[in-house]
């Protein structure tokens, strides 16, 4: 079956693979939420363990996931893979960096003779769960807003701008205000998640006061989103897009074009709206009844937030990373994808990616049966 | 096709490159192989429920999580600098390289992050056999990663399955089975995997060495030697005979590479193999400089080991720069040549395309059709540029032939007094064993060294050299995050060497 589909029909469909990695991404971006939280929600040094332990035991899947995200760009859209990353070289390399720092901050941040002292691992932490997030959220807005990136006859890139992608952030312009209006949406949704994920996971009726501060970090940070997701949703509306014009390509300012894509495809529309009111009724469970499930539907209500935010820019003959300095230059699905034989390859492998979830979730029931508890943070294997 | 570069660029870019995943590399053999011996450890405890073997398993599992940390944490850099420093390549090779790197994340990561978790935390969450179980599956997850890394590592070496497409200017993938199958993976895999089994039982070897001359955890320290250097002296006595496949297969896609790491600057029959040699720096394929200040060869192992035949020809460095009629060699020179036939009339093509002129652009694509197998050839500067760095090539390769040959007599050496029943008494032994984990760490970067330097001046061997595989980037930026990749990953290394430190001298439980 997979051997009959058609080009375009794979460039669509890796483009939707790619999405819902990057979709779950931000879902599972509670860890960085979380990690953000800790200096407000934790005061003692138990709950501080607390928190640490029961992200500690789901940041290694949040890692993998950017990491796939990475792969997955590379081998179906290497244009895309090689434009960024290598044009909008320092957004890159920051986000880079604070990855880095978080993937030694758990293992060694309680360990004996660690160099750093434990309050510098826990400001990785904090550094990771919000310049990190932030700057993942101006990189995605740049998907909308454009680019400054020039390709030769060849498709090698140069950059035209000196600051090489941090522009995305720090040009006083709309666009950036717009990047970095999604930025902290995504930082606030991330702390929304992370309080959800710590009151469902961790065990609090020894920790009532903490229990307390979480559930109210909840309601604080779902309604320090909102404005930013407003401005973001109400700016996308209005907004000009680069959408492909003929059959040769050619890519134009269209007015409206992002309203006109979510008209196209009401069920992206669908996805946003029925989404975010997920996401409100996470909160609301959360912050305003007893309940330890606000995390379900905060996560899912993420990831179909995710899902339309990273479509809306691709499908419907949409330019997904646009240049705003050449627009001949944009990339498409059609133009930055690889070959039909490779997608073709991949294709099958993606068929692992079901089996993927399969266990990541039975393995995720198996562990969290129990609730993280104050015991288990000093046993030999605690972080 | 490629303007004006700044080669001090592309020089910074190539040491970002070796800095970071020689710090990779520190870590990754050792996640490598002690995954495996952690699990026998493990496997051993739940067969017999012995308290002794769980706290044992526990120790090394505790050893290898600080371990691991930091190899994941040096390790996303890997997957994104592609990216970020070599841009160029990623577009050109992006349809072939890309796929073994996103099966990678598909199916060995996620097995690793999954189960680890299970591994660590699960002692009192999970049933005793499904624990076993995760144990493993990290053990396998690791391994798997290895291969797919290593598939896209071989490719470079010698790319295979592939076709370069005039229209779009990037080479495509023809065939995966070609790519995933290719003899020269398969030796790569098992090579770099069997090597780990080996540094990481140096690894165990050296802690337990310690312990035993300090008098501590005496008992525990002995069950670890015996179980590490039985897998230890498997896996040297391995390496070596695959070491020896490695080299058959360089000689077979990468002569130069070869003739490089064996100082061989004209080409012979019967060629000998170098056993001890001092190369002099100043030697170049076209100067009459001595190759060697001191040499001790041994006949005709070197065309043994490229041939399999004693008297066969090995061709030098020389012969392949310039060309040897005589034994069917052309040489770098010609090579040259025709690249740039192919180069011109690639432009001409896409010019006469972009014109519309298609009777022109027929002309050009026939004539880069019968040049197009030497592209790469056609952006080097001069045939000269064609050698690898030698004297580099050739220390790193002798020094990790001589440190192979040597570990299996080490192990053998454990084996016996373990069951003599006097190691303890060893002390010179001991002492010198303390170091073992260190000289496993040169001889694995050594191999690297070898293998990735050997490669020069080529990013994908005869297609694409890395001049052309770069981003457009100042030298200034890549100097930048070069200095933050090392300040940042020192102190991190420094950090887990200590912390390792203290866990090695607080030692296992013991009831
Ligand atoms: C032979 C094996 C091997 C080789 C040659 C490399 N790695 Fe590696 N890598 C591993 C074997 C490995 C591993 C054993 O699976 C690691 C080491 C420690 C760990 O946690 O997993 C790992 C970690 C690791 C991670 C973190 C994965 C995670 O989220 O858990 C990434 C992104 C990479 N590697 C990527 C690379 C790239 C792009 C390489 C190419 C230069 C590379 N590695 C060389
Ligand atoms: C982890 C072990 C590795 C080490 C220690 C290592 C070492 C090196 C070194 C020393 C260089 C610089 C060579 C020079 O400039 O003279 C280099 C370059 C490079 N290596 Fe590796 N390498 C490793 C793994 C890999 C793997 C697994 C890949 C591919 C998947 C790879 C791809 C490259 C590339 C793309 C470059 C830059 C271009 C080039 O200089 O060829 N390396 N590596
Ligand atoms: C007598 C023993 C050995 C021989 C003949 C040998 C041979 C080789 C050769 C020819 C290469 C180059 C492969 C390439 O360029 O693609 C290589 C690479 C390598 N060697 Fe060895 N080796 C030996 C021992 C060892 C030992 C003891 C270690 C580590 C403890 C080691 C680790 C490596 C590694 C990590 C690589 C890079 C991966 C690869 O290319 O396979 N080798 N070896």
């Amino acid at each position: 079956m997979i051997a009959n589909l058609d080009y375009p029909t794979l460039q669509h469909l890796w483009w939707l693979l790619c999405s819902v990695v990057g979709a779950l991404f931000l879902m599972l971006t509670f860890v960085q939420g979380g990690q953000s939280l800790l200096w407000q929600v934790a005061k003692s040094e138990t709950e501080k363990d607390l928190v640490i332990n029961s992200l500690g035991r789901k940041w290694e899947l949040t890692f993998t996931t950017l990491v796939l995200f990475g792969g997955a760009l590379f081998a179906s859209f290497p244009k895309f893979y090689s434009t960024s990353f290598g044009g909008a070289y320092w957004v890159w390399m920051l986000i880079l960096f604070t990855f880095i720092i978080q993937a030694v901050s758990y293992e060694f941040r309680k360990k004996p003779f660690n160099i750093l002292g434990s309050r510098v691992y826990e400001f990785f932490l904090l550094i990771n769960g919000s310049v990190g997030i932030l700057l993942i959220g101006a990189a995605v807005g740049t998907f909308f807003t454009g680019s400054n990136f020039q390709l030769s006859g060849y498709n090698f890139v140069t950059w035209t701008h000196p600051f090489r992608g941090l522009e995305a952030a720090l040009s006083p312009s709309l666009s950036s205000v717009f990047n970095i209006a999604l930025g902290l949406f995504l930082v606030f949704n991330a702390r929304t998640l992370g309080s959800m994920y710590l009151v469902n996971n961790i065990d609090l009726s020894a920790v009532p006061e903490m229990e307390r501060r979480l559930r109210k970090a909840c309601w604080t940070n779902f309604c320090c989103s909102l404005p930013f997701c407003l401005y973001v949703v109400v700016s996308l509306l209005l907004m000009r897009g680069f959408g492909i014009v003929d059959d040769q390509g050619t890519i134009e300012y269209v007015k409206y074009k992002y309203l006109l894509n979510l008209l196209a495809n009401p069920w992206l529309l669908g996805l946003l709206l029925g989404g975010l009111l997920l996401v409100l009724v996470g909160a609301l469970r959360t912050a305003k009844t007893s309940s330890t499930a606000g995390i379900w539907f905060g996560g899912l209500g993420t990831v179909l937030v995710g899902l339309c935010v990273l479509l809306l820019p691709a499908y419907n003959n949409t330019a997904f990373y646009p240049s705003k300095v050449d627009l001949q230059s944009s990339l498409t699905i059609y133009n930055a994808s690889s070959s039909a034989y490779t997608l073709g390859v991949m294709t099958y492998v993606a068929l692992a990616i079901p089996v993927v979830l399969a266990y990541v979730s039975y393995v995720w029931r198996a562990m969290d049966r129990g609730k993280m508890k104050i015991e288990d943070t000093g046993d030999s294997a605690a972080y | 096709m490629i303007e004006n570069f700044d080669l001090t660029m592309v020089n910074w870019a190539r040491g970002q490159f070796a800095l970071t995943a020689m710090y990779h590399w520190l870590f990754v053999p050792l996640t490598l192989g002690i995954s495996w011996i952690v699990a026998f450890y493990h496997t051993i405890y739940v067969r017999t429920g012995s308290e002794e073997w769980k706290n044992l398993t526990k120790f090394w599992m505790k050893l290898f999580g600080i371990n691991f940390a930091i190899g994941v944490a040096t390790g996303i850099i890997m997957e994104f600098e592609f990216g970020t420093n070599w841009s160029n390549y990623s577009w050109m090779v992006g349809d072939i390289f890309g796929a073994p790197l996103a099966i990678e994340g598909i199916v060995a990561f996620f097995l690793e992050a999954t189960f680890f978790a299970v591994m660590f935390f699960g002692w009192n969450r999970v049933s005793k056999r499904f624990h076993l179980f995760s144990t493993w599956m990290v053990a396998v997850g690791s391994n798997l990663s290895a291969v797919w890394i290593l598939i896209a590592n071989a490719w470079m070496q010698y790319p295979v399955g592939q076709a370069f497409n005039p229209d779009t200017a990037r080479f495509e993938m023809q065939s995966f089975s070609e790519v995933a199958f290719s003899p020269y993976a398969v030796a790569k895999f098992t090579h770099t995997t069997s090597s780990s089994m080996l540094v990481a039982a140096l690894f165990i070897l050296s802690i337990s060495s310690w312990y035993l001359l300090r008098g501590r955890h005496v008992i525990m320290a002995k069950r670890s030697i015996v179980v590490a250097a039985t897998l230890g002296l498997v896996a040297s006595v391995f390496v070596v005979f695959n070491g020896d496949e490695s080299a058959y297969r360089i000689a077979e896609v990468q002569p130069m590479k070869l003739a490089a790491f064996e100082g061989l600057w004209e080409g012979e029959s019967g060629a000998g193999l170098v056993a001890i040699g001092v190369v002099n720096q100043d030697k170049r394929v076209d100067n009459e400089e001595e190759p060697f200040s001191l040499e001790l060869r041994l006949p005709g192992l070197l065309s043994l080991m490229a041939n399999r035949s004693f008297g066969s020809f090995v061709p030098g460095m020389k012969d392949l720069v310039y060309g040897n009629e005589e034994q069917q060699i052309v040489g770098a020179a010609q090579k040259m040549e025709r690249g740039k036939l192919a180069i011109s009339n690639l432009d001409g093509y896409k010019k006469a395309l972009k014109e519309g002129d298609e009777e022109a652009a027929a002309l050009h694509l026939a004539a880069f059709d019968e040049h197009r197998e030497f592209l790469g050839y056609g952006f080097l500067e001069k045939p000269e540029d064609a050698v690898p760095p030698v004297a580099l090539s050739f220390n790193a390769f002798h020094i990790m032939v001589a440190l192979g040959s040597l570990f299996p007599l080490i192990f053998l050496a454990y084996l016996y007094f373990s069951i003599k029943g006097n190691l303890e008494e060893r002390k010179l032994l001991l002492g010198g064993g303390t170091l073992l984990y260190l000289l496993g760490m040169v001889a694995t970067q050594a191999g690297w060294v070898v293998a990735e330097v050997g490669r020069q001046p080529w990013a994908i061997q005869d297609l694409l050299p890395v001049s052309v595989a770069r981003t457009n980037l100042t030298v200034g930026t890549v100097q930048t995050t070069f200095f933050i990749f090392l300040a940042l990953f020192t102190v991190l290394l420094l950090a887990e060497i200590s912390i390792m430190a203290k866990q090695v001298s607080i030692g296992p439980k013991e009831d």
